[in-house]
């Protein structure tokens, strides 16, 4: 579950595909996720697979069926750890304007 | 057809933190947002998510509780009135552990096609889920930032 199979599952255009695919409609099944895609089963199950590792891939079982479902914490966390630092000092700056131009001091 | 959101993350902690995280305010505080659960925690018992300013963010009953492996609440919005009318939708939070590190999984679903409710959940479970990983495994959350004041606009606005 780390950063690294993170990157590496994303680093693949087919699987950032199956990705999209999922981010249109959640909860999938094999199936579903294989049409049209001019691939064998066995390949689409291979990139789920690397998918579900990096745990950007969930799955549930419904009866007879499992559904896949995007799961975009491990991405958010990456944007957490680089992104946010950044959009912290941002609203700070914004703040701090806000705070002149309405003529408060700090207290 | 029901439209449904499926999150999981990892964290390094206990399943009894975690569940104290996800429903003590004096956690959900720093890591959600600045929001609060108004809630005595007993099956069929209501519950209230609160906003800091003591508005009602969304509102339900709890369905089932089991502490600290499993908690469903009915679930609806209350502070927009064209999420409100979609009704209840629910929501199930689910502890378990997983070797050394405790998984969390969050399903939310309603069965409203095309939900807008769910739709504005898939924004904001991920941005929770993440904040509360870091509160749990560093002992700091990253500052309210952007997250809160959009809801609060949205709050306001809507």
């Amino acid at each position: 579950m780390s950063m690294d199979s993170v990157f590496r599952a994303l680093a693949d255009p087919v699987r950032r595909q199956l990705l999209d695919r999922l981010h249109a409609r959640n909860g999938q099944t094999l199936s579903e996720l294989c049409e049209g895609h001019g691939m064998t089963r066995q390949a689409v199950t291979k990139h789920l697979a690397v998918l579900e590792e990096a745990n950007l891939v969930v799955t549930q079982r419904r009866g007879r069926e499992k559904l896949h479902f995007l799961n975009p914490v491990p991405i958010h966390e990456i944007a957490d750890r680089w992104i946010g630092k950044y959009e912290r000092s941002r609203l700070r700056a914004l703040a701090g304007l806000k705070r002149n131009l309405e003529g408060k001091s700090d207290d | 057809m029901t439209e449904r959101f499926l999150y999981v993350t990892y964290i390094r902690t206990t399943p009894e933190k975690l569940w104290d995280a996800l429903l003590k305010p004096e956690f959900t505080r720093a890591y959600w947002m600045g929001v609060w659960h108004d809630c005595d925690w007993n099956k069929g018992s209501p519950w209230k998510l609160m906003f800091p300013d003591g508005r009602v963010a969304d509102a339900g009953e709890v369905v089932e509780i089991e502490k600290p492996k499993r908690l469903v609440l009915k679930w609806r919005n209350e502070f927009r009135p064209e999420l409100r009318e979609e009704g209840y939708s629910r929501c199930v939070i689910e502890i378990e552990q997983a070797g050394e590190v405790v998984k969390l999984t969050i399903i939310h679903e309603i069965d409203k096609p095309g939900s807008k409710f769910i739709e504005a959940v898939s924004g904001g479970w991920p941005k929770i889920l993440s904040s509360l990983k870091t509160l749990l495994e560093t002992g700091t959350t990253l500052p309210p930032s952007a997250n809160c004041r959009e809801v609060e606009n949205k709050a306001t606005s809507g």
